[in-house]
């Protein structure tokens, strides 16, 4: 009989080859898929995983990869803290469409106003102060009044979706389009555009932030207090509250970094590849972070290095979806095998499988 | 007579031998204690008896007949029956359902529930078969598993610690109905590392020590350091003072009031007491009378009132647990796992836990995580602290292990005030004796130290005063010296509502 054994401790060689071998199987599992729907499953991974990075058009792909990225990765390192903590911010797709009404906002307030150095870090300001007060919303709900953040950030989306609506074809409407929706296109006003840094690599201000996030955030779990806490009151809110952990100041702290570094992606996206304010600027990355974080067992490395997969699963799965003829449904399918994997395999990590009998010392 | 027999019994796991060719046998009608420290082979030896275990060497008879249970039915089909220390109920459920779960074939449930009542009269453990379990204390928990075990008329029944989670009253009660049974003949393996308690109950006693069977002794006539010394294998030492030197009030609690935190939460009402410099001042009481709140109140988790609470004449009532750690006042919870450390992180990240305020293990914010590591290791060295090391998990620690641990990670901050609750609960002999002296030790050297416990004896061996928490009130501290058990007993006070036993016997 197969059955499921705790370890004395989470082992830490399968805590970096649980996402590797859930990679694996994924890729087993999609070629089986692929195979069913009558496509080459060689070719169609190939496609997925290898054109855009080292194929014939990488160099078109490749940036792609990168601006998808940047924001998944950004929005997911702020999440992590949350989470690591045992509070869950699952608005930050809020957060990210208010950081960027917000952001562009600022911008088009003063247009044509042209001095760049003081126009574009007052619109990151605005961008992560709006992500920041929307996420205030279910902090101090939850604070005061014990309500349930999870409900109260994700029934905010819902709000935040109607504003971006309402302002792209009220306020912040473009007044020379022809009354057509949408706001006028901030990369087109080199004061407030967030443009490639190294041009044709996609590499953009958020793509940097997201960068630096990473970096600071590894060194905040690693070195800081705050990350201990952080860790601590996830693992043990008791023993946290003994270690002078004060929870109330923890959800405000944790839930206003995530939702000013998911306004912060919203005003990158906005005034880089997204352009401008419209209807149709949702583009759940707010939500897919979250499967980002948790892919990247909310490490920041690793968050980085599962939000490059993401990217490349969107790309690449667009990719196939192009050359191949294959459903999108059938794209989606293999995304979420990738979740589904890496969370069976997870169990690895804090159990191992043992043959036998159970019998106890 | 004898009605288990066991021969030479032997098992080993990989790297270590449980059980070491032990033989002894159980008379019937007989209470029987089995005696020894934390991996002494006690859990592994039953649970052969109780077919969960297939010994490598050795035999068992029962009753005359070759007995070799493949697995715990067959065990209880020959009339073994165990109340395991943890108990396996579902909270939702009604106690007559739970106890039909566990039967081979339940009767109808009117009739169970008759039997139920039956045998809860007979033995004086009053229990209603309709109450849902999730509402039942935890000895009102523990009488469901014995009446399941009861209905089967078991011919053995054994008991694993089974006074860890009760009061005083309900163990009386326990021990009323363990003597009505054996009087029928039933006979009882008793399992526990509380001397005085196998001293009031058993008659026959086997010590274990490292799977081996060390002695046997009438316990009744061995006192309990005899029998300590004999777990342990080695002298044990008695915790003493080296100066006796008290100064001035050090830790003054003052009309200290504060509702209960939480619905199962006890208030604290109107507590005032004072601690002197080196003085050692003990609290005991039942559980639940509000040790963990007054802990709270004094570690700061439970901010009070800023002058209920003062330290050197400062006043501290107000402030949160690392301002408290800075001015000098330490402290640790009853509760190991999840509270005073938290198992998933490594005793490095446990030890920096509550020591980087007084050892400054944090500068600016950013940690010192190789003097964190020092600071674990001379814990581990300090209080002997049985690890592979301070990266090790807390969680893989034993209890006994990482309570030392967490005792040492407190008094290595050379505190001002220590409090400490239940200090050496689930630690064996020796440890205790040592986590007792070195408590003593810090008082010596000048420390304020309050020790809550629900073990008088612990109590008696190392305060200097006693108070008795009850209810949420402290009774005035009197000098332990010259206090009787009666006097205490009068001190914790017939408050408690407890249900009589109803025992005929």
């Amino acid at each position: 009989m197969l059955r499921l054994e705790k370890r004395p401790q989470p082992s830490k060689n399968w805590s970096y080859g649980a996402p590797l071998l859930a990679v694996v199987l994924t890729i087993i599992l999609g070629m089986g898929l692929f195979a069913i729907l009558g496509k080459d499953p060689v070719i169609a991974i190939k496609t997925i995983f290898w054109d855009p990075v080292f194929g014939q058009f990488a160099h078109f792909y490749r940036p792609e990869v990168v601006k998808k990225a940047a924001p998944l990765v950004l929005i997911a390192v702020g999440l992590s803290f949350g989470f690591r903590a045992g509070i869950w911010n699952i608005g930050a797709e809020g957060q990210y469409i208010i950081g960027a009404i917000c952001g562009a906002g600022v911008a088009l307030a003063v247009y044509p106003y042209d001095t760049r150095w003081v126009l574009f870090p007052l619109m990151i300001v605005a961008g992560a102060l709006g992500g920041f007060l929307w996420a205030m919303i279910p902090a101090l709900l939850r604070v005061f009044f014990k309500t349930n953040e999870i409900l109260v950030s994700l029934m905010l989306v819902y709000v935040a979706e109607v504003l971006i609506k309402a302002f792209s074809i009220g306020l912040l409407r473009n007044p020379e389009g022809y009354g057509m929706p949408g706001s006028r296109n901030l990369r087109q006003y080199p004061a407030a555009a967030n443009l490639d840094l190294i041009s044709g690599t996609g590499f953009h201000w958020g793509a940097l932030t997201a960068v630096f996030a990473v970096v600071v955030a590894y060194v905040m779990f690693t070195r800081h207090q705050f990350g201990f806490n952080v860790r601590l009151a996830g693992q043990s809110p008791r023993a946290a509250g003994f270690a002078g952990v004060n929870a109330n100041k923890l959800i405000i702290v944790c839930l206003g970094l995530s939702g000013a570094m998911a306004g912060l992606a919203g005003l990158f996206e906005v005034a880089g590849p997204s352009g401008q304010i419209l209807g149709s600027f949702p583009s759940y990355y707010g939500f897919t972070a979250i499967i980002v974080a948790f892919l990247g067992r909310l490490n920041p490395i690793g968050i980085l290095l599962a939000g490059l997969l993401m990217a490349l699963t969107y790309i690449g799965g667009q990719a196939a979806e192009a050359q191949l003829n294959l459903p999108s449904a059938a794209i989606l399918t293999f995304q979420g095998m990738l979740l589904f994997c890496l969370l069976a395999v997870d169990v690895l990590t804090n159990y191992r499988f043992k043959i036998g009998k159970a019998e106890v010392r | 007579m004898t009605l288990l027999d066991l021969q030479g019994l032997t098992k080993a796991y990989p790297g270590v031998v449980a059980n070491s060719d032990i033989s002894f046998a159980i008379g019937k009608g007989q209470i029987h204690a089995l005696l020894g420290e934390n991996g002494a082979g006690k859990s592994t030896l039953v649970k052969t008896i109780y077919g969960l275990v297939r010994p490598d060497a050795g035999t068992m008879t029962l009753e005359g007949a070759p007995f070799t249970p493949t697995d715990p039915r067959a065990a209880r089909a020959a009339g073994i029956a165990m109340v395991f220390q943890h108990f396996s109920l579902f909270d939702a459920l009604t106690v007559a359902e739970n106890i039909a779960l566990g039967m081979e074939n339940p009767p109808k449930q009117r009739e169970l529930a008759q039997r139920i009542r039956e045998v809860s009269e007979n033995y004086g453990l009053p229990l209603s078969p309709d109450r849902i379990v999730g509402d039942l204390s935890a000895g009102e928990r523990q009488r469901v598993e014995i009446i399941r075990c009861l209905l089967q008329d078991p011919k053995l029944l054994i008991m694993d610690e089974p006074t860890s989670v009760l009061t005083p009253q309900e163990v009386e009660i326990l021990f009323g109905t363990l003597r009505l049974l054996a009087s029928e003949g039933t006979s009882i393996l008793y399992i526990s590392h509380k001397l005085e308690e196998i001293r009031a109950l058993c008659e026959h006693a086997t010590v274990l020590r490292l799977g081996k069977v060390v002695g046997t002794c009438d316990p009744r006539e061995t006192t309990s350091r005899d029998m300590a010394e004999l777990m342990v294998g080695s002298t044990l030492m008695t915790p003493k003072r080296d100066s006796e030197t008290l100064g001035d009030d050090v830790l003054v609690i003052e009309g200290l009031t504060a509702p209960a935190p939480h619905q199962f939460g006890t208030a604290l009402k109107n507590i005032s007491v004072s601690v002197k410099s080196g003085e050692v001042l003990g609290i005991g009481g039942v559980a639940g009378n509000g040790q963990d709140e007054l802990v709270a109140a004094l570690s700061g988790e439970m901010p009070v009132s800023a002058a209920m609470v003062s330290l050197d004449g400062q006043a501290i009532g107000h402030l949160d647990p690392n301002t408290r750690r800075k001015i000098g006042l330490c402290a640790a919870p009853e509760e190991r796992n999840g509270h005073a450390a938290a198992p998933d992180m490594t005793l490095t990240e446990n030890a920096l836990m509550t020591a980087k305020t007084r050892l400054g293990l944090s500068k600016n914010g950013f940690l010192d995580w190789a003097s964190a590591r020092d600071f674990a290791l001379s814990v581990i060295d300090g209080f002997d602290v049985r690890t592979p090391g301070p990266e090790t998990a807390a969680r893989a620690l034993s209890g006994g292990n990482l309570q030392k641990f967490v005792i040492g990670r407190e008094i290595l901050q050379k505190p001002r005030v220590l409090v400490v609750n239940q200090p050496t609960w689930g630690v064996d002999a020796s440890a205790a004796a040592a986590i007792r002296q070195a408590l003593l030790d810090l008082a010596g050297e000048g420390s304020a130290v309050v020790v809550i416990s629900q073990d008088l004896d612990e109590i008696l061996e190392i305060a200097d005063r006693f108070a008795a928490l009850n209810e949420g009130t402290l009774s005035p501290a009197v000098p332990t010296a010259g206090l009787t058990m009666e006097r205490i007993g009068l001190m914790l006070g017939g408050a408690h509502d407890m249900e009589a036993a109803h025992v005929e016997a």
